[in-house]
């Protein structure tokens, strides 16, 4: 928290919810891991998922993450949405030490500043796309007119503005990944954050959300997808292999 | 949520909530009308009753027995005289007549009393005048009758200055009453208190006659047929006296005073002492009880209510675990989860007290209708009950939404 009054450089928002404020530094170098690590107590043996990752990224990047089942992909894609603390090591995002930070301002920084979407995307049966898309919003306060306004505005962006009222089972599996997306920009975050998101998806479906992506990226998006398709990984400009919890080689790619 | 299920979970608070005003509105029903018709009965009066010894051995055996009981003249005059704080005595002197008017004739109870009968009673003067003074100096063969014997004896005349013929004389109606007890239900307080043991319950209204004038035409011997032991002759020279004080702290002290000295002057135990202010703080102790005992009946009941309400909501959140997940990711605080779900629980519960309000608020009407019970809704059994559901839904809900909002985020996401 006290890293909001350090100007680094890049503009800064400060979100202010329940008196809590937490500042966050759109710096070039939004994410940054040092040395980050992530334990286990599954039983009685120590299992150690994360070992010393040296991560950095910055504003505007298309990253993907890859590697084999067991590696730690899902763990590192969960400390970096700040759903996990680290064990040891550092984790600043934005400008916030992660460790450092309590449940409500990290539920804070989810919402504001990370758009997740899942492979099996995630959505509320319950509530209609419109309803959906405005979850995030709820959540950082905004008022019913200014969500339900967004809300339309993304979903026409996705290309489901004649879907507004239908529930997600009653969408194809592409439209409700593009609903997904919808929501996850909902709040205009600065990560977007995609967990295998063509995973349950035909190829075409997939190729469309694949290409919306893109699309973001172009706009100015930081993503980071991660996937074990080499594929979706080939839209990324710069591929991180993950091994046994260790980022094993990166791989970058000019366009 | 599921609307058959939460629509059986509003149900155990719908009755809960509805228990409680239906019982309650029946307690203080039952409680108010017993207080009316202790109040009725006044409560500065002290009531004296002759009521009929334990039977001898000996008299049993006897084909015909001449039996003299009861209180007399000389005790109301004792009383008159030597209890201070006395304002008035009434004694009075019942009997079971046939009265004719014309080819009419009903059996009725003739009330001998005196002229300040009605400072101890609650019957009203509809028309002309109740007796007076000059009546009971002179005997005079009056009568004052009220509403009820007015129906069955006078079709179309007008009573006032009629003879109505009651045993072998003759009455001129100088005055018309509202009844005694203006509501027939018959509880067991107004059978223990008012009605005194004169004839059979079959007759129909009553008749003021001046009690002098009673002495005289009617003397003070009854004869009675009893089944198994022929004909009793019985004396009995008054069936009540009451005797009001000036103010409420002054009935016990009088009370004492009273006992003792009928005690002093009857032998046998041949009266009783009825005492309506005693009888109201009773009255007001059992309905308070009662109240109680209706109220915990139905606390339970909402308690049961409550119990199911936490029960859905715990599987409820079991069942959207994944969707806790996925608004923890969104940005949700766990505060937010817990406002959530207690919302949601509290919009069952609070469903569930208007509706039980609405549905308690009938019973009473129904349970009235059909049994002529009594019943009173009080606006703050109303505010108590809503309160309850209210404090039920917190209570019990807690705990689902405190375990919903506690659950770790990326196992919730895993959770299918």
């Amino acid at each position: 928290m006290a890293k909001a009054d350090q100007e680094v450089g890049g503009g800064k928002t400060v979100i202010q919810q329940a008196n809590k404020t937490v500042g966050f530094d759109s710096d070039a170098q939004i994410l940054v891991m040092e040395q980050l690590c992530k334990n286990y107590y599954p039983g009685a043996v120590e299992l150690k998922v994360l070992r010393d990752i040296e991560l950095t990224i910055t504003r505007g990047e298309s990253v993907a993450i890859m590697g084999p089942s067991g590696s730690g992909k899902s763990t590192l894609l969960n400390m970096i949405g700040c759903l996990d603390r680290p064990t040891s090591g550092s984790y600043t995002l934005g400008g916030n030490n992660v460790s450092m930070l309590e449940d409500d301002q990290l539920s804070l920084i989810r919402g504001a500043h990370i758009g997740f979407v899942f492979q099996s995307f995630n959505l509320i049966d319950q509530l209609n796309v419109i309803e959906n898309i405005e979850i995030p919003m709820f959540y950082q306060g905004f008022s019913e007119h200014d969500s339900a306004a967004r809300a339309t505005e993304l979903a026409q962006m996705v290309g489901l503005g004649d879907r507004v009222g239908h529930r997600p089972s009653e969408l194809s599996g592409g439209q409700q990944q593009r609903v997904a997306i919808a929501r996850a920009l909902a709040n205009d975050p600065l990560i977007i954050l995609a967990d295998e998101p063509t995973g349950n998806l035909d190829s075409q479906s997939g190729a469309d959300i694949l290409e919306i992506l893109d699309r973001l990226h172009e706009q100015g998006k930081t993503i980071i997808v991660v996937t074990h398709d080499d594929n979706i990984a080939a839209h990324a400009r710069r591929v991180i292999h993950l091994l046994d919890g260790r980022v094993k080689r990166q791989e970058y790619k000019d366009k | 949520m599921h609307r058959l299920r939460s629509t059986l979970t509003t149900l155990g608070i719908i009755f809960g909530v509805s228990s409680v005003i239906a019982m309650l509105a029946i307690g203080e029903g039952a409680s108010q009308q017993a207080q009316q018709q202790i109040a009725r009965l006044g409560s500065l009066n002290i009531i004296v009753k002759t009521v009929k010894p334990p039977e001898d051995q000996k008299s049993t055996t006897q084909e015909m027995s001449m039996k003299q009981y009861g209180l007399t003249y000389t005790d109301a005059e004792r009383f008159q005289n030597s209890i201070p704080n006395v304002r008035i005595v009434v004694p009075s002197r019942r009997i079971s007549q046939q009265v004719r008017y014309r080819n009419r004739k009903v059996s009725t109870e003739i009330l001998g009393t005196v002229p300040w009968y009605t400072d101890i009673s609650p019957i009203r003067i509809l028309r002309g005048r109740f007796l007076s003074s000059v009546d009971m100096h002179y005997r005079q063969g009056i009568c004052v009758v009220d509403e009820q014997v007015v129906t069955e004896l006078f079709a179309f005349d007008d009573p006032l200055g009629q003879d109505i013929k009651i045993a072998s004389d003759y009455y001129r109606v100088v005055g018309i009453v509202s009844p005694r007890d203006s509501d027939r239900t018959g509880s067991n307080i107004k059978d223990d208190v008012s009605s005194t043991n004169v004839g059979s319950g079959a007759n129909v209204g009553t008749i003021y006659i001046p009690l002098t004038t009673v002495k005289d035409r009617f003397g003070e011997i009854s004869i009675q047929v009893s089944g198994s032991s022929g004909a009793n002759i019985e004396k009995i020279e008054l069936q009540e006296i009451v005797v009001k004080v000036n103010a409420a702290n002054e009935v016990l002290r009088t009370q004492g005073v009273l006992e003792t000295l009928l005690e002093r002057f009857h032998k046998k135990n041949d009266y009783q002492v009825v005492v309506p202010l005693e009888k109201l703080r009773l009255a007001k102790e059992s309905a308070r009880i009662f109240s109680i005992v209706l109220g915990s009946i139905a606390a339970i009941s909402l308690l049961v209510g409550g119990i199911g309400i936490m029960n859905i909501m715990l599987a409820t959140v079991s069942e959207r675990t994944r969707e806790i997940g996925i608004r923890r990711a969104l940005g949700a605080r766990k505060r937010d989860i817990i406002i959530q779900f207690l919302s949601e629980t509290l919009l069952l519960t609070l469903t569930g007290g208007v509706l039980g309000i609405l549905l308690g608020s009938a019973i009473p009407f129904l349970v009235t209708y059909f049994s002529k019970h009594p019943t009173a809704i009080t606006g703050g059994s109303l505010i108590l009950a809503f309160g309850i559901s209210a404090a039920v839904g917190i209570t019990f809900g807690l705990y689902p939404a405190y375990r919903a909002a506690n659950m770790d985020p990326i196992e919730s996401l895993r959770h299918e």
